[in-house]
Parts: C-alpha cells; sequence; structure tokens
C-alpha cells in the first residue's frame, strides 16, 4: 500500500503508542478520584498538559482537552461570543470544522465576513483591517491549510487582531507538529490541535487558551478542565497526544527538510511527466512540507482516486469529508479556479513514512493512469476539437 | 465509495470507450448538480443498434454506468433500447451507493438524447421518447 494521504489522518508513531499502553492496563484510574492511583494517572496528564504546552510557547493552565480539532474549533468560536449577536470574521477557505460552525451561527443573526483570498489561497493581512467593525467580536483564520497546504500571515492577521482587541482564534489542526509554532510571538488567543494529524491518536486534541481570554464553556458537567471542559479525560488519547507531539517536534528539524524535498520533487515530476497539470496552492515555505495538489485537467478527480485506490495507492480529492458529494472544493473556488478545474484536484499528503521510492512508485502508477483517463474524457476531446 | 465488484469492473474496464465517426445519433447531456458530462454515439441500421460508444467526464460510477448502458443497448431495436432507463442500468450493475443514483440518470439521459438525435436526423417519431431538456 502506498499511504499518501498524511493530511486526513496519520498513522500512530511508535513512541506514543508505547507511552499509551500502561495507561490501557496497570494505570486506568479516573484522575479524579482520590486515591493514590489516580494521583499517579493525574499526574501524567499534567506532565501531557506541560509537553503540549512547551511545544507551542503556551503555559500549562492555558491547555484543555478536547475530543480533537473539531471541537476545539467549535468551542473557541461558540464560546467567545454571546448573546450580544455582533460581527465575526474568518476566512474563505476554512476546514468545515470552522466554516460550517460560522454558517450555523450566521443563521443565528451574527454577521459574517469571509476574507477572500489570492490565487495562491493566502489571505491580505489589509482585508482583514477593511473588514474589522466596531462590532467585530471575533476573527478565526485557519494556520495551513488542509487541502493546498497554504500558510496564512497568522503573525500579520494576529497583530491586526490583538491592536483592535479582537480575540484571535487559528485553527492549527494542520500546522502542529509540522511547523515551528510559538503562540506568543503570533500573537494567537485561541488554537486548535488535532493529534491524529501529527502521529497521534484520533478523538483527541486541544485548544490553547491564552490567560484572560473570556471564553464560556460549551459543555457543561464535571469540574475537569479547571472546571471549563466537563468529562473524564481521554487520558490514553491525552498520553499518546503528547508523547507525539514531542516526537514530532524531535524530529522537525530532519523531516521539514526531507518531506518539503519528497514535496517538490513529486510536484515537479508530475508538473514535467504528466500532461495538462496544474499545482494548486503556494510554492516553498508559504507550503505545509507535505502537501501536493494537482489539478488533472479532463480528468475528473473522483475517477481518478477510484482508479489509484484500486492500485492500492491512498490519495484524497479536496477533503475527506466533502468526497461523498462530489461538490467543487470551496477552497479551491475561493482561489478561483474555475468548477470544472476543482473537480480535477487530487492531493496527495507526504509524511514521516513516506520515501523517496513512494514518490517514484507514485509515478509509475499516476502517468499510465492519467494517460488512459485522459482517451476516456469527453471534455479532453472538446478541448482537441477546439483547438484544431 | 462501496462500490459493487461490478460496477469497479466497468470502471476500470470500461466497455465501448471512444467515438463512432459515422455515427447515426449522438447524444451529449451534463449533470448540473457534479458538472459531469456524458457523451454517447450509436450506430443504427434498419432500426437495430450496431454499435454504442461513449466518452465520459465523471466519477467511476458514471463510468461504469455508461460502459453498461452501451452494453445493453447494442443489438436492440430503438423501440427496445427505450427500456434501458436509469433503473436498468443501476440493476445490471448489481446497484449503486445512494449518492451516486443520479450517475445512472446522465446514462438513461445520452442514451435517450442520442436516440432523439438519430430521430431528428431521419425524420422519424420514436413512440415514448421525450426531448433532452436543454443544458
Ligand atoms: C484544518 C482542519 N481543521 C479541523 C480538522 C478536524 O479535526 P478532527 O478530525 O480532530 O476533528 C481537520 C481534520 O480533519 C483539519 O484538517
Ligand atoms: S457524481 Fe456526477 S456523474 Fe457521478
Amino acid at each position: 500500500m502506498l499511504y499518501l494521504d498524511n493530511a486526513a489522518t496519520t498513522p500512530l508513531h511508535p513512541k506514543a503508542l508505547e507511552a499509551m499502553m500502561p495507561y490501557f492496563t496497570e494505570f486506568f484510574a479516573n484522575p479524579s478520584s482520590v486515591y493514590a492511583p489516580a494521583q499517579k494517572v493525574r499526574a501524567a496528564v499534567g506532565e501531557a498538559r506541560q509537553s503540549i504546552a512547551d511545544a507551542i510557547g503556551a503555559e500549562r493552565d492555558e491547555i484543555f482537552f478536547t475530543s480533537g480539532g473539531t471541537e476545539a474549533d467549535n468551542w473557541a468560536i461558540k464560546g467567545v461570543l454571546d448573546s450580544r449577536g455582533g460581527h465575526i470574521i474568518t476566512s474563505s477557505v476554512e476546514h468545515h470544522g470552522v466554516l460550517y460552525v460560522f454558517e450555523h451561527l450566521k443563521k443565528q443573526g451574527f454577521e459574517v465576513t469571509y476574507l477572500p483570498v489570492d490565487t495562491e489561497g493566502l489571505v491580505d493581512p489589509a482585508s482583514l483591517e477593511e473588514a474589522i467593525r466596531p462590532d467585530t467580536r471575533l476573527i478565526s483564520v485557519i494556520f495551513a491549510n488542509n487541502e493546498v497546504g497554504s500558510i496564512q500571515p497568522i503573525k500579520e492577521l494576529g497583530a491586526i487582531a490583538n491592536q483592535h482587541g479582537i480575540p484571535f482564534h487559528t485553527d492549527a489542526v494542520q500546522a502542529v507538529g509540522h511547523l515551528p509554532i510559538d503562540v506568543k510571538a503570533l500573537g494567537i488567543d485561541m488554537l486548535a490541535l488535532s493529534a491524529h494529524k501529527f502521529y497521534g491518536p484520533k478523538g483527541i486534541g486541544a485548544l490553547y487558551v491564552k490567560r484572560g481570554t473570556k471564553l464560556a464553556p460549551v459543555l457543561h458537567g464535571g469540574a475537569q478542565e479547571n472546571n471549563r471542559r466537563a468529562g473524564t479525560e481521554n487520558v490514553t488519547g491525552i498520553i499518546g497526544m503528547a508523547a507525539a507531539l514531542r516526537a514530532s517536534l524531535d524530529e522537525m528539524p530532519g523531516e521539514f527538510t526531507r518531506v518539503s524535498a519528497l514535496r517538490d520533487r513529486l510536484i515537479n515530476e508530475i508538473l514535467e511527466k504528466i500532461p495538462h497539470t496544474k499545482l494548486n496552492g503556494a510554492t516553498g515555505e508559504k507550503r505545509l512540507p507535505g502537501n501536493v495538489n494537482i489539478s488533472f485537467s479532463f480528468i475528473e478527480g473522483e475517477l481518478f482516486l477510484s482508479h489509484l485506490s484500486m492500485n492500492d495507492c491512498c490519495v484524497s480529492t479536496g477533503s475527506a469529508c466533502s468526497s461523498n458529494a462530489h461538490e467543487p472544493s470551496h477552497v479551491l473556488m475561493a482561489m478561483g479556479l474555475d468548477s470544472v478545474l476543482a473537480n480535477c484536484a487530487i492531493r496527495f499528503s507526504l509524511g514521516r513514512v513516506n520515501t523517496e521510492a513512494d514518490i517514484t512508485n507514485l509515478m509509475s502508477i499516476l502517468q499510465p493512469t492519467a494517460e488512459k483517463l485522459l482517451k476516456q474524457s469527453v471534455l479532453y476531446d472538446m478541448h482537441l476539437k477546439n483547438k484544431r | 465509495m462501496d462500490y459493487s465488484e461490478k460496477v469497479i469492473d466497468h470502471f476500470m474496464n470500461p466497455r465501448n470507450v471512444g467515438e463512432i465517426e459515422d455515427a447515426s445519433g449522438v447524444g451529449t447531456v451534463g449533470n448540473a448538480s457534479c458538472g459531469d458530462i456524458m457523451r454517447v454515439f450509436l450506430k443504427i441500421e434498419n432500426d437495430i443498434i450496431i454499435d454504442a460508444k461513449f466518452k465520459t467526464f465523471g466519477c467511476g460510477a458514471a463510468v461504469a454506468t455508461s460502459s453498461i448502458a452501451t452494453e445493453l443497448v447494442k443489438g436492440k431495436t430503438v423501440t427496445e433500447a427505450l427500456t434501458i432507463t436509469n433503473k436498468a442500468v443501476t440493476e445490471a450493475l448489481d446497484g449503486l451507493p445512494a449518492p451516486k443514483r443520479h450517475c445512472s440518470v446522465l446514462a438513461e439521459e445520452a442514451l435517450h438524447s442520442a436516440l432523439w438525435d438519430y430521430a431528428q436526423k431521419n425524420g422519424l417519431t420514436i413512440e415514448g421518447l421525450e426531448p433532452p431538456k436543454e443544458e
């Protein structure tokens, strides 16, 4: 199997698995209990919280565990708003975990501004400055995009939000563990992360909340997470997430360079060897090290995906969540692609387990598949006839 | 996507892909919701469909339904061809996942549109054949 869908999820890091094991068996106590075995678990959860905080330049009491990226995004956005209503700002290239929260809030009466992006999928900080109103209650911009890997100018956006005293949230689910992040230096008030995108387990994530940020709970119940997020802790998940993040940070200096080089090799080989291909998104430093998003003109993405899947090759069209619906990606549309070219996009996302040999193998599948599918395409025929 | 083995077989190895240069009827239809396009070519002699070919721009289900529709239509009379509905196509493929039902409609429409084109060119009326919808 060729696994090139690391933006959808990643395999568990062996160190994370190892760290988790004792908490399935020996150390099973509820960390809220009073007896000695619980104290041991409570301490381990505290250490994990410290590791996560250290990894993003935060303090331990600013980290709150959640069930993943989606919950962290929902909490950050819904928790800062109140019955006054008002105006909220996000980008037009958010993950559904943010986008659909904004759509929901719009129905509830909030006024929403969706910041546009350029052809590389990047927000212009000047457009944020322009969008801000006296009643703007929240700004939420994705750190790095899950479909095209574009890395937003978070520092500039954060500075503008800070200047106006407006809470600034970022969905950093695709960035944490892959890019160096310092929440203080970037002016971030809230940041969502999810373990399974950096070799941790699924169903666990965290929200960083800067001290002093007014954030109401969304989950009410027990007194866990300093009374702000109820529910018995996902202890194994928390331990695994912290171990995975530590391992990712240890490996980051080497992995960033290695994976970026694999990415650029794949981009170059596809553009060179397969006709009618186009790269979607930014290049170099402004792109996540593992992201490759290419439109194979005239070949419908879902069909391409099905063929690759039959060749044991796991890749994705835009985002996994919308792959049933086969609607053009809102991200690619926001970048100005026409809907046909957006429907021809394939995302390859590389990670720590991928090698040079994977790229070679992938190319040996991609090239003949693209050639075969081009010959079946009525759009390609139309294109050839128009040229004549 | 959980496709049946038959669907997978038909999109991995589609039958009748191509064009017929001197086709008796050609139908091109598009699906507004997904943007997919299908084109069917029919060669008709003495009221019998002797050859059928297609090209698409669409998902695996779109390819599979056009592949099986062109298989089913060969050897049929023009009137018999009208029995190849989206339902017949779906059944012949051992079913389609719910979000993919509309793809079989595209196959039926492309077939009917090619038959309509044939009828127009030859000044015929085919009992039960509706004109293709405007794109
Ligand atoms: C950018 C982004 N935000 C949020 C999420 C949701 O995270 P989770 O799957 O942990 O709920 C994902 C991944 O699916 C993502 O890529
Ligand atoms: S999704 Fe459009 S034809 Fe299948």
